[in-house]
């Protein structure tokens, strides 16, 4: 299993990867490979030149902005996930991450990666989308972003412009006292790509009040997509009795979400049980912040 | 074009195309056969071996990618305390507890074992599953294998020392 | 001799083997480089059923580096012969199993995706894999022929083969089961699914071949798993080469399980090819041609019926069975749905008539042939799941009815209504300890307690037989084989006693470095470290059949036990010489020759020293020399059993299934080396569970493999098991000199029905009485669904 031939070089600068995408619209950028490698081996991508993003300078670091933890887009997802400023602001994506391949590929797997990669099960994009998390790319000498939530529109595609390098990832800080989070995932193996994912983040305040409940399902759709619930939890008197209002909550969102099937799950399998994950995140999550406030 | 990888210590320079694999670097411009091809597509985990002291699969790196990068591979791993030629205590609890049969997906278990207790010299058994989830093995059932990493990880602490010969 | 107690029979040495695997210094063919050499690619179909029109190479051919392009019609105008089968079974009516042509490169037609069309020869692979995009092959689509059930009735694949049937052969009392049938309380019903599995040993098949053109002479280095076999296939039936002329070499190799047993394409193209163009060619299957092309296992419908009488006693049984065996006839793809799966249908019960028909059918997919058990657990899966369904029907713990239909131990030897003689068994000792280790008495609680949780706990039997250590040559050659299947040893003692055994065996796994040498260092009473193994080179070792069936120990083994025999009894002729005794009158123990009832003696070195040092030998009556030669061919197959358990829970949301627990306990007769022992039964357990929970092989309706790479083909990885509880019982084989059966196979035969037994107690109390393999979550989940949605309605 070898890859076609193809030129590769590494520039120093984004805008020299820039330059090069314009040059060669079929160029691939690769940052750790664990994506790309695969489908150079099996001939799914055929690319003409490969843009080697590892030695461009501050790619590779996560720093404090404040109200944001800024992840760079050749940062490995092993060093994310024992990074301490992610540990603190960013516990979805800790969680998310030991999901993530097994540890030799996330030793060499990076955050930004799997992000532009945008697999339909990966766990990364769905952490993005559920937290909200803004990705800054450099295109034509200028910097822009995208939200995660509109970044993602299909299998495999992404809003990225075509002479676009992604550069960071800014995932914004919890502004409440509270945070609990809850991740689940149905695979045929663990680790093996999602049947169906959720990831639940949210947020309470002082008085244990739900201030922000943010979920979100992958693997069961083209791209990992937002569920919007809206109910009062109150968690001022330990772990709150929903009764049926966040099941219901969950097959109503749900409901607007195009689901696939092929040949290792159906549609309707993945329908339920993504309601039942789901279901489990928000629990977990809700257990969490119930027990910090106990 | 030209690339110049450190290999178990020795700079390993050749001229080659981009799409060549650190695998097929590995294997076929340094010669050290220890390390395995199973899928080339990065499921396997035959390929392992140490990028600047962490398990990585070969298969999944250019070798352009690893210049600058410290490459060990399994012909590499001996103990530090033993005479040269001899099996460091990961391999030697792999022979004692019969963690290897076809010996094809070895050297990449060894290398993730490697890996594991340098980060956590006292892991669960649930933890060496999980450090060893990312390499098939097609023979043992991972029992014997798990049990060989346990007692690596206990000698390793000093306790139960091996018997000689090993 | 302490060193011997320490490693002899019985001890769990290390193995001798590992260091080399253990520093990355094994040597695999792909390992193996010739100067000079070239590459080969091969172009295969990427439909499944075709007309060839045409097969353009002109653009290929010119390219720079590329040495040659071959296709079907240069094959078929060398007079190269086709891929053989090496064991045919009668039809019902008399006549014979249909063999079609089956050319090593396709000429006027593609049977699957992944036949073999073109051969590009490179000066790389790189190049070679270049040059092969550009071979244009021209198609004329044929239908696909896909889904087993309806084979017989789809679109002619091969010409003038009727019903696309490769042969349909029948075992058993017909009439006398139709009869128990008529007489039965109970009678049962159930058509069960075995799903087609794809071996994929890590190693990837490869092939270095090498022609002398001076000696006019061959060296090909392959992964088989018998060398001997593979020279005589490719010699005596494919390319015409006198057998002293080709030496095969399988170095080491990574597992094969049955893939590596056969003749492929590949490696005989490649040793027609080196001749033609005198270079060395080498070729290594890559992951996607390895799912596409090596044989693939299982895959078989099977409709059962079980009678029952007052008693709950099975007095009938009734099989039908569809086994898909692909686009061609792979070499054993014939005798293992049929004696290797028919025979094997009395189980451990005594069953007093059973008849089956089987249906060998081609679809337009891979070859179809042994894998890991062979026949064997399709058999067992069958059986142990019907076991549990009449158990189920007639309400009677299944550990009981299990028990209550055993041949009993004091009816040994039993013929069975399926043509074998079992020799010696117990099968009550294997469940008993099996139960007692699972705590069989305490499930209910735990299932009880699992119920708290929100899981469904269920446990599941499977008591198993194995026909093992294949086998008598006189019945496989009755049964319609075309091989005889003895072993042989070589044992050679060295002037200064260190002793080299020659093997006709192969190990890709088994450690039979150290097994085999414990044999002989335990009956010569010499160190283990005196003992080298060789085996895997036609050039080294006596003509020998090779490893699988689990017969390495039990045939290969006795083997090199005989040899040794009569090494001792020629030892003992030259110590009499040397003590001046009468030869009747010495003994060997413990590594001495001694005059028996003196303190006259002779240690073994000396013995061998004296035999290459012949100073003053009777040449009249004694040759020089210490190396003698055994052939061994048993007179009977050997019958491992026992009783595995599994213990499953499962998330009645998501349909997950976890492995929670497993128990067993097989009589394997004797064990040489319990270590090894104990690795083996892991391995046939894991891949068992992958049958029975991950692995599927899966085409979709135009014959397109779906699951051709380690991403979509789930192999069991470390997280998937629980720790393994294993025991063992033993009743020693009555019929080979080791009294040992046979271990290697075991877990696979016997784990998937334990296993899917499980699932389906975890859901009988919603009413399911049936999952099909693979169990995998969506499956489960909709078992669950079904049963709430009937119990609603």
């Amino acid at each position: 299993m070898k890859s076609a031939s193809f030129d590769y070089i590494r520039p120093d600068t984004l805008d020299a990867v820039c330059a090069c995408l314009a040059s060669h619209p079929d160029a691939r950028i690769i940052a750790g490979g664990q994506s790309l490698v695969p489908m150079l081996a099996m001939r799914l991508a055929r690319p003409s030149l490969v843009i080697d993003i590892a030695h461009i300078d501050g790619l590779s670091a996560i720093r404090d902005d404040d109200s944001a933890v800024v992840i760079g887009a050749m940062v490995r997802q092993a060093k994310a996930l024992s990074d301490l400023l992610v540990a603190t602001h960013l516990p979805l994506l800790a969680k998310a991450l030991t999901h993530v391949g097994h540890p030799p590929t996330r030793a060499r797997g990076t955050v930004g990666g799997s992000l532009v990669h945008a697999d339909p099960s990966a766990e990364i994009p769905l952490v993005a989308v559920t937290l909200g998390a803004s990705l800054r790319m450099r295109d034509a000498g200028e910097d822009v972003e995208f939200h995660a939530e509109e970044f993602f529109i299909g299998p495999m595609l992404t809003m990225t412009p075509p002479t676009a390098c992604l550069f960071e990832i800014s995932f914004a800080k919890p502004t409440c006292a509270y945070v609990g989070t809850g991740f689940h995932e149905v695979a045929a193996r663990r680790s093996d790509y999602a049947l169906a994912a959720a990831a639940a983040h949210i947020e309470a305040d002082d008085a244990g009040v739900v201030q922000d409940l943010r979920l979100a399902i992958g693997g069961i759709s083209d791209f990992p997509q937002r569920l919007p619930i809206d109910i009062h939890i109150d968690l001022s008197a330990g772990m709150a009795d929903l009764g049926t209002s966040l099941t219901t909550a969950i097959d109503a969102a749900l409901d607007d979400v195009d689901i696939v099937e092929d040949m290792h799950a159906s549609a309707s399998y993945r329908r339920r049980v993504a309601a039942e994950l789901a279901r489990r995140a928000v629990d977990d999550a809700l257990r969490e912040i119930a027990q910090d406030l106990s | 074009m030209n690339i110049t990888i450190d290999i178990n210590g020795k700079d390993v320079t050749a001229a080659i195309e981009p799409r060549v694999t650190l695998l097929d670097f590995v294997r076929d411009v340094a010669g050290l056969k220890g390390t395995h091809a199973g899928c080339e597509h990065g499921v396997c985990g035959a390929c392992t071996v140490l990028l600047d002291g962490e398990a990585v699969r070969s298969c999944l790196i250019l070798a352009a990618q690893a210049e600058g990068s410290q490459i060990t591979t399994i012909e590499a791993v001996d103990g530090t305390t033993r005479q040269p030629g001899e099996l460091s205590i990961i391999q030697d609890a792999f022979c004692e507890s019969h963690g290897l049969q076809c010996g094809y997906c070895t050297p990449g278990m060894v290398l993730a074992a490697k890996t594991l207790l340098q980060h956590n010299p006292t892991p669960s058994r649930e933890q060496v599953r999980d450090a060893i989830s990312g390499n098939i093995c097609r023979c043992t059932g991972y029992v014997q294998i798990i049990d060989a990493i346990m007692l690596a990880a206990e000698r390793l602490q000093g306790r139960n020392q091996p018997a000689d010969g090993a | 001799m302490p060193e011997g107690i320490a490693e002899g029979i019985g001890a769990s040495v290390r193995r001798k083997e590992d260091r080399k695997f253990i520093t990355g210094r094994g040597r695999y063919t792909d390992d193996i480089n010739r100067a000079g050499q070239l590459h080969a690619f091969f172009v295969r179909s990427d439909v499944a059923h075709a007309k060839i029109k045409s097969v353009d190479i002109k653009k290929a051919a010119a390219m720079d580096g590329v040495a040659a392009v071959y296709t079907g019609q240069d094959i078929a105008d060398d007079g190269v012969g086709g891929l053989i089968c090496g064991w045919v079974v009668p039809n019902r009516d008399g006549s014979a199993t249909h063999e079609p042509p089956h050319p090593i490169l396709a000429k006027d037609k593609v049977r699957y995706v992944g036949d073999h069309v073109a051969m590009v020869v490179a000066d790389s692979l790189a190049t070679a894999q270049a040059a092969a995009e550009l071979v244009n092959v021209t198609y004329e689509t044929l239908p696909a022929v896909v889904d087993l059930a309806s084979a017989a009735t789809a679109a002619e694949i091969h010409d003038g083969m009727a019903n696309n049937t490769y042969f349909d052969w029948e075992l058993g009392d017909e009439a006398a089961t139709a009869d128990a049938f008529s007489k039965a309380k109970h009678v049962v019903s159930a058509t069960l699914r075995n799903n087609r599995l794809i071996p994929n040993a890590v190693e990837p098949r490869a092939a270095v071949a090498e022609y002398d053109h001076i000696a006019d002479s061959y060296v090909l280095h392959s992964t088989t798993q018998n060398p001997h076999l593979l020279r005589l296939v490719i010699c005596a039936f494919v390319l015409n080469i006198p057998e002293s002329k080709m030496q095969i070499v399988a170095p080491d190799v990574g597992g094969g399980f049955g893939s590596k047993i056969y003749l492929y394409a590949e490696e005989a193209c490649c040793t027609w090819a080196a001749k033609k163009l005198r270079r060395p060619i080498k070729w290594t299957a890559d992951r996607t041609q390895a799912f596409l092309s090596d044989a693939h296992g299982r895959d078989h419908i099977n409709k059962v019926q079980m009678a029952l009488d007052d008693n709950n006693k099975i007095i009938g049984l009734r099989v039908d069975t569809l086994a898909n065996l692909g686009g061609y006839l792979s070499a054993f793809a014939v005798v293992t749905p049929t004696y290797l799966h028919g025979t094997l249908l009395s189980g451990c019960y005594a069953i007093p008539a059973i008849y089956t028909n089987v249906k060998g059918m081609a679809t337009t997919t891979a070859p179809v042939d042994a894998y890991r058990g062979a026949g064997r657990p399709e058999a067992t899966f069958l059986l142990e799941r019907m076991m549990n369904i009449a158990a189920a029907e007639i309400g009677m713990d299944p550990a009981e009815f299990r028990r209550i239909n055993f041949i009993p131990k004091d009816a040994f030897p039993y013929q069975t209504a399926v043509a074998l003689q079992y020799d010696i068994g117990d099968y009550e000792a294997p469940l008993d300890r099996a139960l007692e280790m699972i705590d069989y008495k305490g499930f209910e609680s735990r299932r009880a307690e699992a119920a708290k949780r929100g899981k469904y706990r269920g446990i599941g039997l499977s008591s198993y037989i194995e026909a093992c250590g294949i086998a008598p040559s006189a019945v496989v050659g009755a049964l319609g084989g075309r091989v005889g299947l003895y072993e042989s040893a070589v044992v050679r003692v060295d002037p200064t006693g260190t002793v080299s055994v020659f093997t006709g065996a192969h190990s890709h796994g088994q450690g039979h470095d150290t097994t085999f040498a414990q044999i002989v260092a335990d009956k010569l009473g010499i160190p283990l470290a005196n003992v080298e193994i060789v085996h895997g080179d036609t050039n080294r070792i006596p003509f020998g059949m090779g490893t699988y069936g689990s017969r390495s120990l039990a045939v290969g083994g006795t083997a090199i036990s005989k040899a040794v025999d009569k090494v001792i009894e020629k030892g003992k002729i030259i110590a009499a010489h040397m003590l001046e005794a009468a030869d009747s009158d010495m003994e060997f123990k413990d590594g001495k020759f001694a005059v028996a009832g003196t303190d006259k003696e002779k240690s073994f070195g000396e013995i061998a020293l004296s035999a290459y040092v012949p100073h003053n030998f009777p040449h009249d009556r004694l040759e020089p020399g210490l190396e003698e030669t055994a052939f061994y061919d048993p007179l009977n197959f050997t019958y491992p059993s026992g009783t595995h358990i599994a213990e499953v829970e499962i998330d009645p949301a998501t349909g997950v299934v976890t492995l929670v627990d497993w128990a067993c306990c097989d009589d394997f007769g004797n064990l040489i080396n319990p270590m090894i022992v104990e690795g083996q039964v892991h391995g046939g357990i894991a891949q068992g569970v992958g049958q029975a929970l991950l692995e599927n092989a899966h085409y979709d309706e135009n014959g397109q493999l779906l699951t051709a790479s380690y991403m979509d083909y789930c192999m069991p990885r470390a997280d998937n098991f629980p720790s393994l509880q294993v025991d063992y019982t033993v009743t020693a084989c009555t019929h080979n000199d080791l009294g040992v059966k046979g271990c290697g196979e075991a877990g696979a035969i016997a784990s998937p029905p334990a296993l899917i037994n499980a699932v389906v107690d975890a859901l009988s109390p919603l009413g399911v009485t049936d999952m099909t393999m693979p169990a995998s979550p969506e499956k489960v989940w909709r078992a669950i669904q079904n049963a709430q949605t009937k119990a609603a309605e």
